[in-house]
């Protein structure tokens, strides 16, 4: 236990209670989700604004009201549950801490939590599932904040399945259609092979650390080799790229938007896939202790994803894929923080991400919903007309991710650039900036598709605004991703500084460089928006798209096909493993493994009906054999005396 | 004076090979039972024999059970051989093959 | 503490139960049933006795009793059980009224039905508490004859044949082990005797050794059933009638393993500690071979039968690595094992019940039908799976952590194992209940009933329990775990205590 830490101050005996409420409450419409009926969705919003309310008394407790001007200690508070699996000398209890970054994540996961579980009931509200919707919603919530309250990593490990389990239930919601169950299974199966990486690295913690809590780990980090902190690094890092969507496993994300969309807003944008995010912030000593090796799989890893998906994006025409690619490229781009040993940049980020991308999630939901589902953007166009919340809110998000001054984006993507400047690693500095022209231009033409321009929409749709309950999600998100960068404005209450304890300080550079690298960005992303209002605003712009698109025709192919990533996994993992295992069941085992057990029990059959030629029958041949063997015993006997 | 005991010996033996073939080579079944009579007797002229020669009674004893186990023998068997001839109207022993399957 | 004699009034509640169903007249097949279930309740509760009066703190053997049998063989009847063989029998007893309530749409010749199955529990119980080697394989071979005919008689398309190759796999392996305790009882020091704690005291040589672990080792690995002596196991589970296959994966699986510890490992360590790298390795090949086998199965209860395979696999695995880790998570696996993949086969059973048919291509989409039995059936693979949180990650991972302790490379086949069950349980689950409904008849499946709802019931609060608060199992496991474990490596123990202080 972190007893080192406990008793400075607060009591997290609230702690049990966040996860409890929403898991109950998930319990309860899972059992008697028919009598609920339709008050589930109120249950449930009830239930995760309860854990958000005790997350908020948790985060007063944590900060402290003495604590006033003084320097940020590490504030954490255990909870002591009981034993879990405890055998030998090895031993994980059912503990919770609360500090500096779990209060963070916890209020994010309540907060936008609670807005989407609101937003839900007006979008889910014909669903013949109701009260399972809300029932795995809720039991989503539990097992995310259980995730980001365990002070062990194989609790941590219990949450990091639990959500995976989740995903697969919400991904597969409208099972009746293939495509979503195969995107669930998919999902489940891909996250399986992160958390393959993940259990192996913390068998290996046990081995190394000794101890599996959160403290003890940290404490004990620096006192690994860098060989062994590398490897057991990158192999929670691999755990993180199967949650977080990071290649090679991205490939689940873009397949997950099969689920309704309010999943795909908390779990495939908001919450769940920022969980590798704040694994590697949890455990960074560890990946600090590997020296610079790990951290820079990490970051370059991120880098790439940031990029790819950035470039996938740009060619994909169904709004919710267009989202998701954008978050596994946000995703790599707090990986890239990560990378560069700025913790606190990449957690900003994740939470100014959570604001504005669970915005423009809701936002495409509210589309589709006032669009009979529709999600292919060259059918829309104009719609902030007719839909106004919707459009002016989605304007907010799309502001925010493109990183216009004084929006949320601008503040925690340029703290990501100037860290990456700082480090001196310019070549991921360099590929933040691409990616953050690439983001500009992409989501722009997306707005500019969507809700800009001559109004279109499909035949014989009536088109009507949101109803109240969603616009309840979508307004405050909007807020948020105006002035949600605030957490960070220096001499305010300043998000870096407070996880400060926890992840250690980030390198910022001096003097006129950080003001040079904002303007840079802002340049960028203007020029961005400016080049998606040419192609997709302009008149002319067609013809212009045309042009260009035969001009990069080596790179539309290829990104329109996802650089042909499925297909090659199917080509050579799946493909192969289904023809072996295929081989295996139909000729191996029945043939060869039973052929050899069955057939040596036929060796005998077959043995013993030659044997039985030899009795004929007749009694004379028994008697002459009989005589024969009294003459042969006869001799032999005779030959022994006399010789 | 006695007679040498090579002679009861030779005797039986030779009792005994006629006796041994005949069961091999002949099909009745009563002949067959004949010839096993015959053998029995055989063993028990070398019994007698023996029981003289070392003075014992043992052997003579041994004559007895034999010639019980004979009788006991003869009275089961020909009780078979009377039921097959009943079922087949024959004494041939080839034709008693059904075991074989 | 209490002088009942729990235990031995435990193993002949359902032998004297089937001796009183034998005098049910004819046409009362309700009798029948209701009598079945009552005797298998009693022997649950009378089990409860023997759990609840168990010392925790105790490694030998306690609770049982012993009496001259057949003196002038220097048989006796010598019962006592340990952690080990507690849960062994707490998983029998618990499972078999289960078995009883999956019974109840049976109609054929529900006399020796009930009669065989009841037999069986003695049986299988009495293999459980023997510590007399000839009771051991009085009892063993006994579970053997209900079984065959359970399977011969009641169960489904080719039975004959699964009855027969189940019957002859099981004897041949169980005679090498006869011979080798006729060899224990000549060898054994202070004249002939078959008394299992005087046998422990043994001192064989290490080649002696090796022959008769070997035989023992015949006997179980089929039981077990071990690659490649597997293949009897999913003929028997697919014919066996339900109530069968929850007995045949649910308890007659672990005998073998039971066996593996409680006489294989203790009576010949030496051998064990040998021929230990070579079972492992048979049993991770079980993991990944028995999971993509699965894989591809296109019969439901055939694909359970080869995921018991990579289950065993695992079971395997924590028994021979050497740690209390290892151990303690396969023995827990053993009861996890029983659970799930009995559950599941209660689960195919109901489907079996309303539609007649096993195979996979013939559903599809019906969780739309019958949300509950599908919900359940997600549930159970889940914990079949190891999803934290449920039984059968506790029992996993300790299996794992314990080989890494001892064995680290070996844990990325196992693991691997992992994402394959992940692979062929969700697989099949997308193919019976997910997608559109493409059989006209599956639009009007029945959901699952109250009686099938109460027997799935204590299974999945059990699941969910051992998931959470494994502590009450492990913790009378631990000790008879350990003592078996200082037998394996030769005195010492390997703990988890091996990292470096920093």
């Amino acid at each position: 236990m972190t007893a080192d830490i406990l008793g400075q101050g607060f009591s997290a005996n609230l702690a049990p209670w966040v996860i409890a409420i929403p898991l109950v409450s998930s319990m309860v419409l899972l059992f008697f989700g028919k009598r609920v009926g339709k008050l589930a969705g109120v249950v449930a919003s009830g239930a995760i604004g309860l854990s958000f309310v005790l997350s908020v008394i948790l985060f007063l407790r944590l900060i402290g009201v003495e604590a006033g001007h003084e320097t940020y200690n590490l504030r954490a508070a255990g909870y002591h549950g009981f034993d879990w699996i405890s055998v030998g000398g090895f031993s994980v209890a059912f503990d919770l801490l609360v500090d500096q970054l779990s209060i963070v994540m916890l209020l994010v996961v309540t907060g936008v939590g609670t807005l989407i579980h609101v937003y839900s009931i007006g979008y889910m509200h014909d669903d013949p599932r109701y009260p399972r919707f809300f029932s795995y919603l809720n039991l989503f919530a539990a097992s995310m904040l259980l995730l980001v309250l365990a002070d062990n990593a194989l609790l941590l490990y219990v949450g990091w399945e639990g959500v995976g389990l989740c995903s697969y239930l919400l991904i597969g919601f409208w099972f009746e259609k293939p495509s979503a169950a195969n995107a669930a299974k998919k999902a489940f199966i891909v996250n399986r092979i992160g958390d393959f990486s993940f259990l192996i690295g913390i068998f290996l913690l046990t081995t190394t650390v000794g101890s599996l809590t959160i403290g003890q780990i940290n404490e004990h980090a620096g006192a690994m080799t860098a060989g062994a902190a590398t490897i057991i690094a990158l192999l929670l890092f691999g755990g993180a790229t199967g949650k977080s969507a990071q290649i090679p496993l991205y490939v689940w994300l873009p397949d997950a938007m099969e689920g309704p969309t309010p999943v795909s807003a908390l779990i495939h944008a908001a919450t769940m896939v920022t969980a590798g995010v704040y694994m590697v912030a949890r455990l960074s000593p560890v990946f600090e202790a590997s020296g610079d090796t790990a951290l820079m799989v990490v970051g370059y890893i991120g880098a790439a994803t940031a990029l790819l998906a950035a470039v996938m994006a740009c060619f994909e025409y169904d709004i919710k894929r267009v989202l998701a690619y954008s978050t596994i490229s946000q995703l790599g781009y707090m990986f890239m923080a990560h990378g560069v040993h700025a913790y606190s940049a990449g957690i900003f980020h994740l939470v100014t991400h959570a604001f504005f991308k669970a915005l423009m999630f809701l936002g495409a939901g509210a589309v589709m919903h006032a669009l009979a589902g529709e999600v292919d953007m060259r059918k829309m166009g104009g719609l902030r007309k007719v839909m106004p919340i919707t459009g002016w809110t989605f304007m907010m998000g799309w502001l925010a991710i493109c990183g216009v001054i004084p929006f949320a984006g601008f503040f925690s993507k340029d703290a990501i650039l100037a860290s990456a400047w700082a480090s001196g690693d310019y070549a991921i500095w360099a590929v933040g900036i691409l990616t953050a022209f690439l983001t500009a231009f992409y989501m722009s033409r997306l707005y500019f598709r969507v809700f800009e321009g001559r109004v279109i929409v499909p035949e014989g749709v009536h088109v009507h605004d949101v109803p109240p309950s969603m616009a309840a999600a979508l307004i405050p998100l909007g807020v948020l991703s105006v002035v949600g960068g605030a957490i960070n404005l220096p001499s305010i209450l300043t998000l870096e500084h407070f996880l400060e304890p926890v992840v250690g300080e980030s390198r910022v550079p001096e003097g006129l460089t950080p003001w040079l690298l904002a303007g840079a960005a802002l340049l960028v992303a203007a020029s961005g928006v400016l080049i998606a209002r040419v192609l997709y605003l302009s008149r002319a712009g067609s013809l212009r798209r045309r042009k260009l698109e035969a001009r990069l025709a080596w790179l539309v192919e290829p990104a329109r096909n996802k650089f042909y990533v499925d297909r090659i996994y199917g080509a050579t993992i799946v493909l192969p493993g289904k023809r072996l295992a295929t081989w295996f069941a139909d000729r191996f085992d029945p043939n060869v493994v039973d052929g050899l057990l069955v057939g040596s029990g036929k060796f005998v059959a077959r043995t013993s009906e030659r044997l039985r030629g030899i009795q004929s029958g007749y009694v004379r041949n028994y008697a002459a054999t009989f005589l024969l063997g009294v003459v042969v015993i006869f001799t032999i006997v005779l030959a022994k005396v006399t010789l | 004076m006695s007679v040498d005991p090579g002679y009861y010996l030779a005797l039986a033996a030779l009792m005994f090979t006629i006796g041994a073939v005949g069961a091999l080579v002949r099909k009745n079944a009563i002949v067959i039972f004949m010839f096993i009579e015959l053998m029995l007797n055989a063993v028990n002229l070398v019994f007698v024999t023996f029981a003289r020669v070392h003075g014992h009674i043992d052997g003579q004893v041994l004559v007895f059970f034999v010639l019980v186990v004979a009788a006991a023998e003869v009275v089961v068997g020909l009780a078979i051989i009377t039921v097959i001839f009943r079922h087949r109207a024959s004494a041939n022993v080839d034709d008693v093959n059904l075991l074989r399957r | 503490m209490s002088d009942f004699p729990f235990l031995d009034v435990v193993i002949f509640i359902p032998l004297a139960g089937a001796l009183a169903l034998g005098f049910v007249p004819k046409g009362r097949d309700d009798l029948l049933r209701w009598g079945a279930l009552a005797v298998t309740l009693i022997a649950f509760v009378v089990s409860l006795g023997v759990l609840f009066n168990f010392d925790m703190h105790d490694a030998g053997f306690q609770l049982g009793s012993k009496a001259s049998w057949i003196p002038d063989w220097g048989v006796t009847y010598s019962t006592g059980i340990d952690g080990i063989s507690l849960w062994m029998i707490m998983l029998t007893t618990f499972l078999m009224p289960l078995g009883v309530l999956a019974s109840w749409t049976i109609t054929s010749r529900l006399k020796p039905y009930f009669i065989f199955l009841l037999a069986l529990e003695t049986g299988m119980l009495g293999v459980f508490a023997s510590l007399d080697m000839f009771l051991f394989y009085l009892f063993w071979e006994v579970t053997l004859i209900p079984m065959y005919f359970l399977i011969g008689m009641w169960g489904y398309g080719n039975r004959i044949y699964a009855a027969m190759k189940f019957f002859l796999f099981t004897l041949v392996g169980s005679l090498l082990m006869l011979v080798a305790i006729l060899f224990l009882y000549f060898a054994a020091k202070g004249g002939p005797t078959f008394d299992y704690t005087k046998l422990l005291t043994l001192d064989l040589a290490t080649g002696t050794q090796r022959w008769l672990f070997l035989a023992f080792f015949a006997s179980f690995a089929v039981k077990v059933p071990l690659v490649p002596l597997h293949t009897w196991l999913p003929d028997a589970h697919t014919e066996a009638p339900t109530a069968g296959s929850v007995m045949l994966a649910g308890v007659m699986l672990k005998m073998g393993a039971y066996g593996l510890i409680r006489f294989g490992i203790p009576l010949f360590p030496e051998a064990a500690k040998e021929f230990a790298p070579i079972i492992m390795g048979l049993a991770i090949v079980g993991i990944i071979y028995g999971a993509l086998v699965a894989a591809m199965q296109k019969d439901l209860k055939r694909l359970i039968a080869y995921s018991s395979v990579a289950h065993l696999g695992f079971v395997i695995l924590g028994i021979f690595v050497g740690t209390v880790q290892g151990m303690s998570g396969g023995i827990l696996q053993m009861v996890n094992h029983g659970l799930s993949t009995g559950a599941l086969f209660l689960l195919v059973g109901a489907l079996y019940d309303r539609r007649h048919t096993r195979l996979i291509a013939d559903y599809g989409g019906i969780a739309a039908t019958v949300p509950i039995f599908a919900g359940l059936f997600l549930f159970v693979a889940l914990s079949s799976l190891g999803l934290p949180g449920l039984n059968g990650f506790v029992g996993e991972f300790l299996v794992l952590l314990g080989t890494f302790f001892s064995y680290r490379w070996w844990v990325i086949p196992a693991a691997f194992g992992i994402i394959l069950a992940a692979v062929y349980l969700l697989w099949a689950y997308q193919r019976v209940f997910h997608g559109p409904i493409t059989v006209e008849e599956n639009r009007s499946i029945p959901d699952l009933n109250w009686r099938e709802v109460a027997m799935l019931a204590p299974l999945v609060a059990l699941i969910v329990f051992i998931g959470v608060y494994p502590k009450p199992f492990l913790e009378r496991i631990e000790p008879a775990a350990t003592k078996v474990v200082q037998q394996l490596n030769g005195g010492s123990t390997t703990t988890g205590d091996q990292a470096e202080a920093p």
